[in-house]
């Protein structure tokens, strides 16, 4: 299933967010939307994902979603939003809850999601009992259990601490090789958008633009390789050339308020 | 460190430990003090009355005070009194607490509910509702309905303020997660909303069942036979204070049990904070 985003102008009152977005995502590609603080990327994401109307502009599902697909259109939270009276085996079978499902069926779901994610163990946890990398671990269990079409992560690792971020990053690569779920990654992070993304959008400052779409000329599973990792520096100076003028710009707008 | 030394003995450096100086502005729990603290209180009591420093008809000592209440229970006396209060509380708390529920609950999730109610609740709520009952016994007669109905009023209101309140501090990150998740309104009421403002509710559960507390006895005072607070009022007039010490101990434990019954329930069903 492919997604097209169409967005001529988003606005807050008179604040103008976004304007001008026109972005096609397709199936089993990872495009990362990058930009400066307060460019929007957040609000173009819940656009994309239905829970926020854009002012003037519409997001289309093109084809079919996966067969046993249950939420074509999927977050996951940077705050993980999961549910603290809930054990993690409860947070994850909340989206099930309201399908004509049979209990068998719900209880395999959830099996299956918990055994990807390396949660068995804790099915019976409170999230407060788990580290913000195994909270951010149930939030993908509770994503990969409805089949999505479409990730839709909005800076899925930037409530994380370095060292739990690379190892969660990892296993976002090791899942998606795996899975090829496509995704629209929102993150402030240009490291994590050269691993993971097979395009990169990059919005200017406020109201976001799509200053530049970048491809990232190759796979996955060759970038931790030593061989990538000039191109992938060179990729890199590039991005930030494009993005450090808008973020400079973006925080003077902050402070002057 | 290392020592360098240029011309020969070197006079011994000042050495001072370092004071600690964190500490403090941490309670810790002394459940033995609060033992200690009330038998010496007793204690002094007790004492100051056998000297004779108070005047027990003013102020009985403990030991008449635990006669008296001996003799209530014994006698079956206090039961029609603790009965009949019960009654009204119970009653008047538990359609006082389901209205409000159903009223927070409806300003907290409905913006025209909000927009009407928060004006009639602000304006309500520092009535003192003892003032109403001589109205209420106007429109409902003399029988147990004002009675009931004052302590209604008076859990109403904390409970209306405590469930919009706690609807409306419902974490809207974990309402846009359901919703993203297709989850129908009402699954979002009793899964996300229901769930969250608990805590705040069952606060204002504490408040709520003190002032029901307050009000049965301020209007068995006005207008009852039988109760705790006509049972005070009596045993005011007839000067006997021993009784009526006997009474306030009854209050106080009344007031303890429905408390440690609420931490009950608070630690069943909020285990997950």
């Amino acid at each position: 299933m492919d997604l097209i985003v169409e967005v001529k102008r988003h606005a807050y009152d008179d604040l103008a967010v976004l304007e001008d977005i026109a972005l096609h995502l397709r199936a089993g590609e990872i495009v990362s939307v990058i930009g400066p603080s307060g460019c929007g990327k957040s609000t173009l994401l819940g656009i994309v994902g239905g829970i926020l109307k854009a002012t003037d502009g519409r997001v289309f599902m093109e084809g079919e979603p996966p067969a046993d697909c249950l939420n074509p259109l999927t977050y996951i939270f940077q705050d993980f939003a999961l549910l603290p009276w809930r054990t993690v085996e409860q947070n994850v079978a909340l989206p099930l809850e309201h399908h004509d499902l049979s209990a068998a069926e719900r209880r395999r779901r959830v099996a299956d999601a918990l055994q990807r994610t390396n949660l068995a163990e804790f099915a019976a946890a409170l999230p407060k009992q788990l580290s913000g990398g195994m909270r951010q671990r149930v939030g993908i269990a509770r994503a990969l259990v409805v089949r999505p079409a479409v990730l839709l992560m909005d800076e899925p690792l930037s409530a994380l601490d370095a060292q739990t971020r690379d190892l969660l990053m990892e296993d976002f690569l090791r899942l998606w090789l795996r899975e090829r779920i496509a995704a629209l990654y929102v993150t402030h992070n240009l490291a994590e958008a050269l691993k993971l993304a097979d395009r990169i959008v990059v919005l200017s400052r406020r109201p976001g633009r799509v200053k530049e779409i970048m491809t990232v000329p190759m796979p996955q599973r060759e970038r931790a390789g030593k061989a990538a990792q000039a191109e992938l520096a060179e990729l890199g100076d590039r991005l930030w050339s494009l993005l450090r003028d808008e973020a400079e710009r973006a925080d003077r707008e902050v402070i002057d308020g | 460190m290392a020592e360098i030394s240029t011309s020969g003995a070197r006079a011994p450096a000042l050495r001072r430990e370092v004071v600690f100086r964190g500490g403090g502005f941490a309670p810790e729990a002394r459940p033995l003090y609060s033992w200690v603290a009330f038998i010496a209180l007793l204690a002094v009591w007790q004492a100051a009355i056998s000297v004779g420093w108070l005047n027990p008809l003013f102020l009985p000592s403990p030991a008449s005070i635990l006669t008296a209440l001996w003799r209530l229970f014994a006698s079956g006396e206090i039961w029609q009194h603790l009965s009949a209060s019960l009654m009204r509380i119970g009653l008047g708390w538990l359609i006082g607490t389901a209205l409000g529920l159903l009223l927070g609950l409806a300003m907290g999730l409905l913006s025209a509910f909000r927009a009407v109610g928060l004006p009639f609740v602000s304006a309500l709520y520092p009535i003192p509702k003892i003032a109403l009952l001589p109205l209420l016994i106007l429109w409902l007669g003399i029988g147990e309905s004002p009675k009931v109905a004052t302590i209604a009023a008076g859990v109403l209101f904390p409970t209306v303020i405590a469930t919009f309140s706690g609807v409306d501090a419902v974490p809207r990150n974990l309402i846009r997660m359901a919703q993203s998740f297709n989850l129908p309104t009402a699954g979002i009421i009793t899964k996300i909303v229901l769930p969250a403002a608990l805590p705040g509710i069952l606060a204002g559960f504490r408040i709520s069942i003190a002032t029901a507390l307050l009000l049965v006895v301020a209007a068995e005072m006005i207008g009852a036979q039988f109760g705790v607070g006509a049972f005070l009022l009596t045993a005011g007039n007839l000067m006997q204070t021993d009784d009526l010490m006997a009474g306030v101990v009854i209050l106080s434990v009344l007031g303890l049990g429905l408390g440690a019954i609420l931490t009950l329930v608070e630690r069943t069903f909020l285990r997950w904070r």
